[in-house]
């Protein structure tokens, strides 16, 4: 019963945890936009990356995504689903935007 | 090499209380995290339209114009909030709370979902109102086959928690109602990394280049 209760209070932590730390990445990202506006590419690679945590922190600390090995097939599942998605999206953008440049239709 | 004892499955699971559940849903919850990730390439195809879409406006209404940033922002801390307590929903079913708490955190996520659909759906307006509807550009048409996506699986997994709350009722926890709750919380946690990827790539990558 007690080891239970200390695992109960390990696990809430975990979320605890996790949505204090996505909180904080959610607040930055909101609040840089706001001081120095969204017009820079600088800021925005900024943004996005502070996105990119804000994923891998939900991953770990929500979903329960880590490199044990025991949760290795979920993770395989995730990267080689990320791989199609990179391929999908990083394939459609290059070729779109080279059709674009083409056809002379502006900056992509 | 030393075998790992049979609960060390890390990913979300029921633990050793409902070893039986926990058993069964093992292997349904691995399936689940393959329709997630199918669905999650459905998400990345539309995310691709509108990254190719940002610049084609046709003179309609752009993001700077529609975008509504403090909208945005409570939307966000709403479904952040409801992945939380979709979390200790699972959670108190795992470590055999009392089933009213378990409906309670169903109740107070069911709660936050709702109020994010209608901040949305008063976004939608709102965006309609100054003339960014789907017929307008690609860029709109892109936006709106995105965005409202979310916004619909948000709404499905709103009709789950209800229907879910009254399974639980009548059926009790049984193994099967306790593995799909597990899926549940899967669920709404995916949908809020996808709602990171819209605020980052639609609102603020909007902002940015559009």
């Amino acid at each position: 019963m007690d080891r239970r209760t200390e695992l109960h209070r390990r696990e809430r932590r975990r979320y605890v945890i996790g949505y204090g730390g996505s909180l904080l990445l959610t607040l930055t990202v909101f609040f840089i936009a706001h001081r120095y506006g969204t017009e820079t590419p600088g800021v925005y690679l900024t943004i996005g990356l502070l996105g990119l945590a804000q994923l891998v922190v939900q991953l770990v600390y929500f979903l329960h995504i880590d490199r044990r090995r025991s949760s290795r097939e979920d993770l395989d599942l995730i990267l080689f689903s990320t791989l199609v998605l990179l391929i999908i999206i990083g394939g459609t953008v290059w070729i779109l935007g080279n059709l674009a440049i083409r056809m002379h239709m502006g900056v992509m | 090499m030393r075998r790992a004892p049979r609960h060390s499955y890390p990913g979300i699971n029921l633990g050793e209380d409902h070893a039986s559940a926990d058993k069964f849903s093992e292997v349904v919850t691995f399936g689940f995290w393959v329709f997630l990730m199918s669905d999650l390439v459905y998400f990345g195809l539309m995310f691709a339209i509108y990254i190719t879409m940002i610049d084609a406006q046709a003179g309609g209404p752009g993001p700077h114009e529609l975008f509504d940033l403090k909208s945005i922002f409570a939307q966000t801390l709403i479904l952040l909030t409801s992945s939380l307590t979709v979390g200790l929903a699972m959670l108190a079913l795992k470590y055999n709370l009392p089933r009213p708490r378990i409906v309670l955190w169903f109740a107070v996520t069911l709660v936050l979902g709702l109020s994010f659909l209608v901040l949305e759906i008063r976004d939608f307006m709102n965006m309609a109102a100054q003339g960014g509807i789907p017929q307008r550009s690609g860029f709109l048409s892109a936006f709106y086959g995105l965005v409202p996506l979310h916004g619909l699986h948000v709404a499905a997994g709103c009709l789950w928690l209800i229907v879910l709350g009254i399974q639980l009722r009548v059926m009790g926890l049984t193994d099967l109602v306790m593995s799909r709750v597990v899926r549940l919380a899967l669920f709404w946690h995916f949908l809020d990394l996808i709602w990171i990827g819209i605020i980052t790539i639609v609102y603020f990558g909007g902002l940015t280049y559009g």
